[in-house]
């Protein structure tokens, strides 16, 4: 085996502990395989490389996008400069956020050659043209400490990106003749889709230059994203929420094979002497087969209450959704929704439901507010007590989600108290930083010590360690002291 | 079962093979399989269902002119179904025809080549071309039967207790499919190059309509196109995959239709979507304004 070149290799280390950096596992084996790779393909074509790299070192769809930016930065291509701009930065011409000493006709000009490239789909022409537009509009600054985006919304919004679109669909609209509601939507779908290109473009644009003046490290490391598992629930995009759903049901299923394979081992109890001896009398009386008593699998019960008040509506969702994924490792499952007041919503999750629907009627028929749609914990926990107190016995386990915020009134964390002691556990989840327990109008604490476990929440990384702590027996911690 | 095909120097070569026997490669598919051809890796496809992943498989075989073997996975399957098995019933023959015969001399003879059972991955392995072997939805096995696959996968090789390792003689080009209804183990995951497809941009699908509905007029695969990327961003249950628009290309050639507009998309739409709800929800998106 030949080594390829020595940058190569150590740039390919570089962007090896920058994947790793982000939360990407890359194993020693697949670097090898990524350098191995360098040697039977064409190192110049970028795109080729690209799908190389992303074929060796990455092997889940929720890491790609990780390893899309990084690669972005770490293969960056030089910056594309217009003929005055280039080598010079634009800084003092473009202070104060005006136009500066550019006419309007000059940036008119640039709007028409971004529209006629994107109709065109010439994606050289377009580069060319945004390489210019940043060079006049962004007012770009070596060294000045700024994220990408300030530029990228300053080229943007100096560029007047409304006016393209408008352009943009009067020609595309134009082109399909005589328009039904059909066109009309696919035009709109067209448009927005270009749109999109050419804001990309110029970020992408932007970030050449910043890797350019900063170094690839700097600009990697501003640009990191958590993963999927560990994205905070409470401030998730709407792009991070649907890599979420789509990654809850496979991780479900590894952790319930990875549940029943612990099981299996947890099974061996102690030894069943009169079995033993019993099966010994085929060998001679020799205990050759030594026989264990069987443990029955701890399936609990489980009582599921959300608060589902505005603020924790996301997270509720997700807890809802993770557990009912999980549904299979519990003998019985009731899930109950609570702002002031609580009620069963078990039913909205039958077998074969859509869950979106069973949220949708949640939302719509549970009857969770009695006053003004402000968390009361106190007042759900005695609604609570009052009309499902008597289904909690010694074999349920009560996990509450919310973060405890009672908006000053009564916390009645008694009532917590009466079910901690007819239940066989409660659980808390919080998806508040432990920090913040017990500020402002935190009552953390005061709930906390009727709990088994008070467990921050905050990623379904968390999540799914509480559930796989949750369906094992004997490997229960005690609970988090306040 | 001749290769006709030209030396494959590149990614580039290969996509135009592969459009040869009909299957659009983007760039980066031809890239991955470019590179597990010169590694000797297996590739593991993930992607929604109905992107073209078996297809793959399937299309190199043509290609190459090579046999395809196909282990399709399912819940359950074990080392006799995957790899080998003992042909038993014949053993006890033998042993009935033979019974003067000392046990060590039949004990060779029994467990012999003529007795076993070559099951898919066997089959790969001693074949005396080279094959290509397909690996079908190995998400629907249980996390404990990957395992199995993990000598063929790093080795090529399989081994059997009482005949001892067998190695390929050629190697096999193997591909692994994955719905993703699932993690794989990182065992699994290392040993092979991944390639996640998912669905293709309106060009391409338009071009793979072209390729598939020769008879289809371009304006009307620009317009399927179209419509179909623009379903797949509803939210639905289970979003229209490539062969479901090829289907709904055929059915709008038999219905002689020439140009869609709301009304025919909404009378057809069940050749795209399966469940009545996602029908249901797209007529509503479709018709609303």
């Amino acid at each position: 085996m030949t080594t390829p070149p020595a940058p190569i290799t150590s740039l390919i280390t570089a962007f090896v502990g920058e994947l790793r950096a982000a939360g990407v596992p890359v194993s020693m084996v697949e670097t090898i395989d990524a350098m191995r790779a360098l040697e039977v393909i064409d190192i110049g074509d970028r795109a080729g490389l690209k799908a190389t790299l992303a074929a060796t070192l990455v092997k889940s769809e929720r890491h790609l996008a990780a390893f899309d930016t990084a690669f972005e930065v770490f293969f960056a291509t030089a910056p594309r400069r217009g003929e005055e701009g280039r080598g010079t930065p634009t800084g003092p011409a473009a202070e104060g956020g005006g136009s500066g000493g550019l006419g309007e006709d000059e940036i008119e000009d640039l709007r028409r050659s971004l529209l006629q490239s994107l109709l065109d789909n010439d994606m050289e022409a377009l580069l060319d043209a945004i390489g210019e537009a940043v060079d006049l509009l962004s007012g770009f600054e070596r060294g000045r400490p700024v994220g990408g985006t300030y530029y990228l919304y300053r080229t943007l919004r100096r560029l007047d990106v409304d006016q393209i679109e408008t352009l943009l669909r009067e020609v595309l609209s134009g082109r399909e003749g005589e328009l039904g509601e059909l066109d009309r939507r696919l035009v709109d779908e067209e448009v927005a889709e270009r749109i999109e290109q050419l804001r990309q473009a110029v970020q992408d644009e932007i970030r050449r230059r910043l890797v350019e003046d900063r170094g690839r490290e700097a600009v990697a490391r501003t640009l990191r994203r958590p993963l999927t598992e560990d994205v905070d629930l409470m401030h998730a995009t709407r792009a991070d929420l649907e890599a979420l759903e789509d990654a809850i049901v496979p991780l479900t299923r590894k952790l319930a094979a990875r549940l029943a394979r612990r099981r299996r081992m947890l099974r061996r109890g102690r030894l069943d002497f009169r079995k033993t001896m019993r099966r010994s009398l085929a060998t001679g009386g020799v205990p050759i087969d030594p026989q264990f008593r069987v443990q029955k699998p701890h399936r609990p019960e489980v009582f599921l209450l959300c608060d589902i008040s505005g603020s924790m509506a996301t997270f509720a969702r997700f807890t809802l959704q993770f557990t009912y994924a999980m549904s299979t490792q519990f003998s019985k499952l009731r899930s109950f929704a609570f702002i002031d007041t609580v009620d069963e919503i078990t039913e909205f999750f039958g077998p074969g439901t859509d869950f979106t629907d069973a949220l949708a009627r949640v939302a719509a028929e549970a009857d969770v507010v009695h006053q003004d749609g402000h968390s009361d914990y106190g007042t759900s926990l005695a609604a609570f007590l009052e009309r499902y107190g008597r289904d909690v016995t010694p074999r349920s386990t009560i996990i509450i989600t919310g973060d405890a915020r009672n908006n000053y009134r009564p916390p009645q964390d008694e009532l917590l108290g009466e079910i901690a002691a007819k239940a066989r556990a409660v659980y808390w989840l919080n998806p508040e930083p432990p920090s913040y327990w017990d500020t402002g109008d935190s009552v953390m604490s005061r709930y906390a010590r009727w709990c088994e476990g008070v467990h921050e929440v905050r990623t379904l990384r968390q999540l799914e360690a509480f559930v796989e702590e949750l369906s094992l027996p004997r490997s229960r911690p005690r609970g988090r002291s306040l | 079962m001749t290769a006709t095909v030209p030396t494959i120097d590149s990614p580039a070569a290969l996509a135009d093979s592969l459009r040869k026997v009909d299957y659009l490669a983007d760039d980066r598919i031809a890239q991955v399989a470019f590179l597990a051809d010169r590694l000797g890796k297996p590739i593991l496809v993930e992607g929604p269902a109905g992107v073209g992943k078996t297809e793959l498989a399937k299309s190199l075989a043509r290609m190459w002119g090579r046999r395809l073997i196909r282990l399709q996975c399912y819940e359950g399957l074990d080392e006799s179904k995957a790899l080998y098995e003992w042909n038993y019933k014949k053993q006890l023959l033998r042993i009935q025809a033979d019974h003067d015969k000392e046990w060590d001399e039949l004990e060779d003879d029994i467990f012999s080549d003529e007795f076993l059972l070559a099951r898919p991955l066997l089959e790969a392995i001693r074949s005396e071309t080279p094959v290509v072997l397909l690996i079908d939805e190995i998400d629907r096995v249980e996390i404990e039967t990957e395992a199995l696959l993990l000598e063929v996968l790093s080795d090529f090789q399989v081994s059997i207790p009482e005949l001892g390792t067998i190695s390929a003689s050629t190697r096999p080009f193997v591909v692994l499919t994955s719905n993703n209804t699932r993690e794989l183990s990182e065992a699994l995951k290392r040993r092979c190059l991944f390639l996640h497809i998912s669905y293709p941009d309106p060009e391409r699908e338009q071009q793979i309509l072209l390729t598939r509905v020769p008879e289809l007029p371009e304006n009307l695969a620009r317009q399927i196109a179209r419509i179909v990327r623009s379903i797949r961003q509803m939210d639905l249950k289970k979003a229209p995959s490539v062969s479901e628009s090829i289907d709904w290309a055929r059915t709008l050639i038999a219905l002689a239709v020439e140009h869609l507009d709301t009304e025919v998309v909404t009378d057809t739409l069940h050749v795209l979507l399966k469940y009545q709800s996602d029908i249901e929800k797209a007529t509503a998106e479709l018709t609303r304004r």
